[in-house]
């Protein structure tokens, strides 16, 4: 194992547990812990919360282009902090990494960055808004209004995103429990965000359109020492918008949890258990069992869809790999969404 | 049965433990020092990979700046335009060096440093660790960052993060060169676009360390595997040996219905075994061989290569496996023959006691048809081919054929002496030799290969030395030679000299690659001291003062070579053309050169300024002007340094390098004399029946062992006198062959009559010293025992 999968195994929260933090210890004494209610002040929290452990601006993007193809987007920047606060230079506590993919029905493009804090080459501003680690970047006037860049070895993408509807908040109006033992973390979205640019593939330059979901989460501990993997569900139905995930815990059981959003961006939360997601397909991912095929319901909704990868072979090989891709909806909902599972590698 | 079998086998050097012990100790000296070869190889190339993986040098692009220091904020400028670059801050630390490194960007992570321990990483990104090999740490003063010790780090380098290498060297927000990732995206703008003053340098392929000082092991391994040829004689001799006089416990075996199948695996078990035992007594020896040489070794690869080595010896597997592998693959090399033959022998075979020792002077015709083979290939090698590979096949087609032609010439060197013998006792003197021959044949011929070896090796390197020493008295020609440490100082130096000495000479280099050869490029200043002393190896009509006015280059042979430049082709220096008008040779030095004027180096590298001076003045007022630089002028000690000084530190690192192979060349010589005492002791005792007529016809004993040792010098001398020519001729293809692709220049060959004198009173000296034994012995026979042979009670 070399230093970048440590510091993954650290970044990547969902991967912590498989990794056991690498020897940092579960403890977050030093770090603050999330609290309830939650109480939000932007634009302030659209930028970096040092204090804890670990953030993200996490956006995913159903595309299609002009034949009417399939395409999804990833755009990720992750923060973690070795320890509580920020200082400049080189021994800033703050690191970072970006994930960005590109996922068509026959290929899924990914590349991957790291960064230090403190010096510069990574960061988010809140105002105006700036998320970037070295040429690439979310950034805009404000939080509604942003450009997406991203380049890589292979690919390379320059979008432009619209907000067309609220923020909304997961949980307790933010405050988004993770575990029967009651981790939990900061968690808010906009999932209403019209996207359009252009996709450089190896085949060329292909313009898109769609919709995109960006994720705000933060927290120092979100996973309880139990939890072997979640898988993660957001579904566009049409008439609204579903996010839900489920936990895996050893011994087999699970810890689930979802948001039903309206389409005026009015949100009804759903305890653990209400919604339920379980494996209809299995597909081997370079020599692992990866479930691309799902059944996902919500009866309180109605909803009762089954779940399918568009590209079941959207294997994210970065240090620490996960399953990240598109999906189909279908069932008594049309739609499209984003799966990840993690804990499968 | 089988346990009876082996105990049958085994009881044959339960009675000859002589035989036992040449068989073991030949095939242990063989393996000694091909293992100890082999080790030192490898404990190089460790350090290599070391560095490799360290300093990321050679494998990655790199940018850099030409004052050395690239501003902190240039490198997120880079990375926010998208070039996947990684910042190197390096410098000295007590004269270590210091290389500070982001394990997050940097394409090889902390070099070969293990980060797998998280609380570790924590540490080295937060709070800073130190990591180098245990020596490099002891040199280190106490410092307020932990250390850690890894002997995955090269030797004089600490690694660490690039944030504490900032803080230790006092550069922060500066770095001092950026490592290129391979994988670029797929768009980014141009570097002149982002940092102008910026340059990148592609990978440098040619200045691996690696390959530059591929030709230096490869001379090292070809003395190995002479050394282990010369070893493989004595062990095949003690084996054929040992086939022959067990013939009649194999053929009561097999006539008591012991399988003859079962027999050939007992003696190939038998012989594995040993092969094995004697293999790890090699190993072992081999160890402390090596460890003997390396410090050697790695003086002379840092002085002539540049290449930091570490001094202290680890057991890797490559080599002792490669020495074991050896020792059992040489024994069944050396048993082949005599296991085929055991096979095929009729049942009931008689007992052969001197079917050994003349079996050797069979198949003279095929010996002599391979021997005119070899030495006409090695004719045409040397004529046709070139190239370092070409150069070592050759060297061995030449001694293999001359060995191989040894013992025809010396039949009929001693059939021609008996042809002219006066007297009977003459006679009997030179036919009796002649039929010995056979059975000495496989020690004269290691005798032959390692004196030729030592005369070979021995021209070579005085011939260098000579060179050497002529080449330094010409290039250091300045009287004394000052440095200082900043422009500022340099200035005031210059002014403080300026009244004192004769002239100045401004010693000032840049660095760049030429047709990729990393190379230096001085401006000197002219001066009759340069074209005076500095002699061109090729050059064109008035060089000098064409280099002078500006119109071209002189280049070092080295570059000539590598780069396969001519005189009148153009080459690259700072983005102009120069023509190349002088070639000179420049020993010692691992790297390119080329000289352009002071005028033209001033114009081409305006930011540079000299700090180096060469002074010429009075010799005598060498001594006084130090000790006033010292007390009025305030220059450090080290800023200092006389001619003799530097003259002294060059030829301590050419002596160096030299001790090696003159260490080898010993032990090889050491090797042939033991072979030819083991052949000589066994010999006398299946001798005596040829030697007790001679007795019985009234020959003293003691008259009898003279003649014995007289027949060795004679021997030696008549091998020593064909060693000599084989041995300039493997002189004459080390120079003119294997250097040039070593170390990249050619040197002329000088002759040394004494030290060749010298070598035969030796080789004399070892063949009366490994005839006394077994003359004493005969001298000391028991007249009973010479007369048991008429009574046939042997």
């Amino acid at each position: 194992m070399n230093v970048k999968s440590v510091l993954l195994a650290v970044l990547i929260p969902f991967a912590a547990y498989a990794q056991g933090f690498a020897g940092l210890g579960t403890a977050t004494q030093d770090f603050a812990t999330p609290q309830r209610p939650a109480e939000f002040d932007f634009p302030a929290d659209h930028g970096p919360h040092p204090d804890y452990r670990i953030e993200w601006w996490y956006l995913t993007a159903n595309l299609k282009d002009e034949d009417g193809t399939d395409y999804g987007l990833q755009w990720t920047l992750f923060r973690t902090a070795l320890a509580a606060g920020e200082v400049d230079g080189w021994t800033s506590p703050q690191l970072w990494m970006g994930h960005a993919a590109v996922t068509t029905p026959d290929a899924h493009y990914v590349t991957e960055r790291l960064a230090r804090g403190g010096i510069g080459q990574a960061g988010v501003q809140a105002d105006p808004f700036e998320a970037w680690i070295d040429d690439w970047q979310l950034a805009g006037p404000d939080f509604d209004n942003l450009r997406m860049t991203a380049t890589a070895p292979d690919f390379a993408y320059d979008m432009q995103l619209t907000a067309q509807g609220p923020l909304v908040f997961h949980g307790d109006a933010g405050y988004s429990v993770k575990s029967a033992q009651g981790q939990a973390s900061y968690y808010y979205s906009q999932p209403f965000y019209g996207i359009e640019g252009m996709l450089s593939l190896p085949g060329g330059d292909i313009p898109v359109t769609g919709q995109a979901w960006l994720d705000r989460e933060w927290s120092s501990q979100p996973l309880s020492e139990d939890q072997t993997g979640w898988d993660w569900f957001s579904l566009s139905l049409g008439e609204g918008k579903l996010m839900g995930f489920r936990l895996r815990q050893t011994g087999g059981s699970h810890y689930t949890a979802a948001t039903w959003i309206a389409p005026d961006g009015t949100t009804t939360p759903y305890p653990d258990g209400a919604f339920q997601a379980d494996p209809l397909t299995v597909t081997d991912v370079g020599g692992r069992d990866v479930p691309t095929g799902w059944a996902v319901r919500l009866p309180d909704r109605g909803v009762e869809v089954e779940v399918q990868a568009i590209n079941p072979q959207s294997w994210m090989s970065t240090s620490i790999p996960y399953w990240e891709g598109p999906v189909t909806i279908s069932g008594s909902h049309q739609g499209r969404g984003y799966l990840e599972m993690t804990g499968y590698d | 049965m089988t346990r009876a079998g082996l105990a049958a086998l085994l009881s044959h050097w339960r009675r000859n433990p002589l035989q036992l012990f040449t068989l073991v100790v030949g095939l242990s000296l063989a393996t000694a020092l091909w293992s100890g070869v082999q080790a030192v190889n490898a404990e190089a190339r460790a350090s290599y990979d070391a560095a490799a993986e360290t300093l990321g040098e050679g494998q990655f692009a790199q940018i850099t700046s030409p004052t050395g220091s690239i501003d902190q904020s240039t490198y997120i400028a880079l990375r926010r335009a998208g070039w996947q670059v990684s910042p190197v801050a390096e410098g000295r630390l007590e004269g270590i060096r210091l290389i500070g490194l982001d394990p997050l960007t940097a394409p090889g992570g902390l070099g070969p440093v293990d980060l797998s321990d998280g609380e570790l990483t924590v540490n080295v990104l937060l709070s800073g660790v130190l990591f180098a090999t245990q020596a490099t740490l002891d040199r280190l003063p106490p410092l307020d960052v932990a250390t850690q010790a890894s002997t995955e780090v090269a030797p004089d380098v600490i690694l660490t993060d690039v944030g504490t290498a900032q803080r230790l060297l006092g550069l922060e927000g500066q770095l001092s060169r950026l490592i290129v990732a391979p994988v670029q995206p797929k768009t980014q703008p141009p570097l002149a676009d982002i940092a102008p003053d910026l340059t990148s340098r592609p990978p440098q392929a040619g200045s691996d360390v690696a390959r530059l000082t591929d030709s230096f092991h490869l001379n090292l391994t070809a003395f190995g595997l002479l050394s282990f040829a010369v070893g493989i004689f004595i062990v095949h001799g003690a084996i054929g040996l040992a086939f022959e006089q067990r013939r009649p416990v194999i053929r009561t075996l097999r006539a008591l219905g012991f399988p003859l199948r079962r027999l050939v695996a007992l003696i190939a078990v038998e012989l594995l075994a040993l092969s094995i035992i004697a293999g790890a007594i090699g190993v072992g020896l081999g160890y402390l061989v090596a460890a003997a040489l390396l410090p050697d070794v790695a003086a002379t690869l840092s002085g002539l290569y540049g290449a930091s080595v570490s001094g202290t010896l680890q057991l890797r597997p490559e080599w002792w496996l490669s020495g074991l592998a050896i020792a059992v693959g040489g024994t069944g090399l050396a048993a082949s023959a005599s296991l085929y033959r055991l096979s095929k022998m009729p049942l009931l075979a008689s007992a052969r006691p001197r079917a050994w020792a003349m079996q050797a002077g069979q198949g003279r015709l095929w010996q002599g048809v391979a021997a005119l083979a070899l030495l006409v290939l090695a004719a045409a090698l040397a004529w046709g081919a070139d190239g370092l590979v070409a150069g070592f096949g050759m060297l061995a087609a030449l001694l293999i054929g001359a060995a191989l032609a040894l013992p025809l010439i010396l039949d009929r060197v001693l059939a021609f002496g008996a042809s002219r013998a006066r007297s009977v006792m003459g006679e009997w003197f030179w036919a009796d030799t002649r039929q010995q021959l056979p059975g000495l044949s496989l020690a004269l011929m290691a005798l032959l290969l390692a004196m030729a070896a030592n005369v070979g090796v021995s021209t070579m390197v005085s011939s260098f030395r000579l060179t050497f020493t002529g080449f330094l008295d010409q290039r250091l020609a300045s009287e004394f030679y000052v440095y200082a440490d900043d422009a500022e100082q340099a200035t005031a130096l210059r002014a403080y000299l300026e009244p004192r000495v004769d002239r100045i000479l401004p010693i000032q280099n840049a660095t760049q690659d030429i047709r990729g050869v990393p190379s230096e490029i001085f401006g000197p200043t002219p001066d009759a001291t340069y074209h005076d002393n500095w002699q061109f190896l090729q050059s064109a009509p008035d060089a000098w003062a064409r280099i002078e006015a500006g119109e071209g280059t002189a280049i070092n042979e080295q570059l000539a070579r590598r780069a396969d430049i001519a005189i009148g082709d153009a080459v690259i220096i700072a983005g102009q053309p120069f023509d190349v008008l002088g070639i000179y040779g420049d020993y010692g030095n691992p790297i390119g050169q080329a000289l352009i004027t002071e005028a033209t180096f001033e114009a081409l590298y305006p930011d540079i300024t000299p700090l180096r001076f060469g002074v010429r003045m009075d010799p005598q007022g060498v001594t006084p002007l130090s000790i006033a630089l010292r007390d009025d002028f305030g220059l450090a000690e080290a800023n200092m340094i006389n001619q003799a000084g530097i003259k002294a530190f060059s030829l301590d690192v050419f002596d160096r390098t030299f001790t090696v192979t003159g260490a080898l060349n010993v032990l090889t010589l050491a090797v042939a004399g033991f072979a030819i005492l083991m052949s000589l002791l066994t010999l006398a005792t299946m001798r005596l029946p040829q030697l007790a007529p001679v007795w019985a016809q009234g020959l003293t004993r003691a008259r009898l062992g003279r003649i014995e040792v007289i027949r060795a010098v004679l021997l030696a001398l008549l091998t020593a006198a064909l060693a000599l020519p084989l041995g300039l001729a493997l002189a004459w293809t080390l120079l003119a062959v294997v250097n040039v692709e070593a170390f990249g220049w050619r040197l002329p060959m000088f002759l040394f009559p004494l030290d060749y004198l010298r070598l035969a009173v030796f080789a004399v000296v070892a063949a009366v010293l490994a005839a006394l034994w077994p003359a004493r012995r005969l001298a000391r026979t028991r007249p009973a025992d010479l007369l048991k042979v008429f009574s046939n009670e042997r």
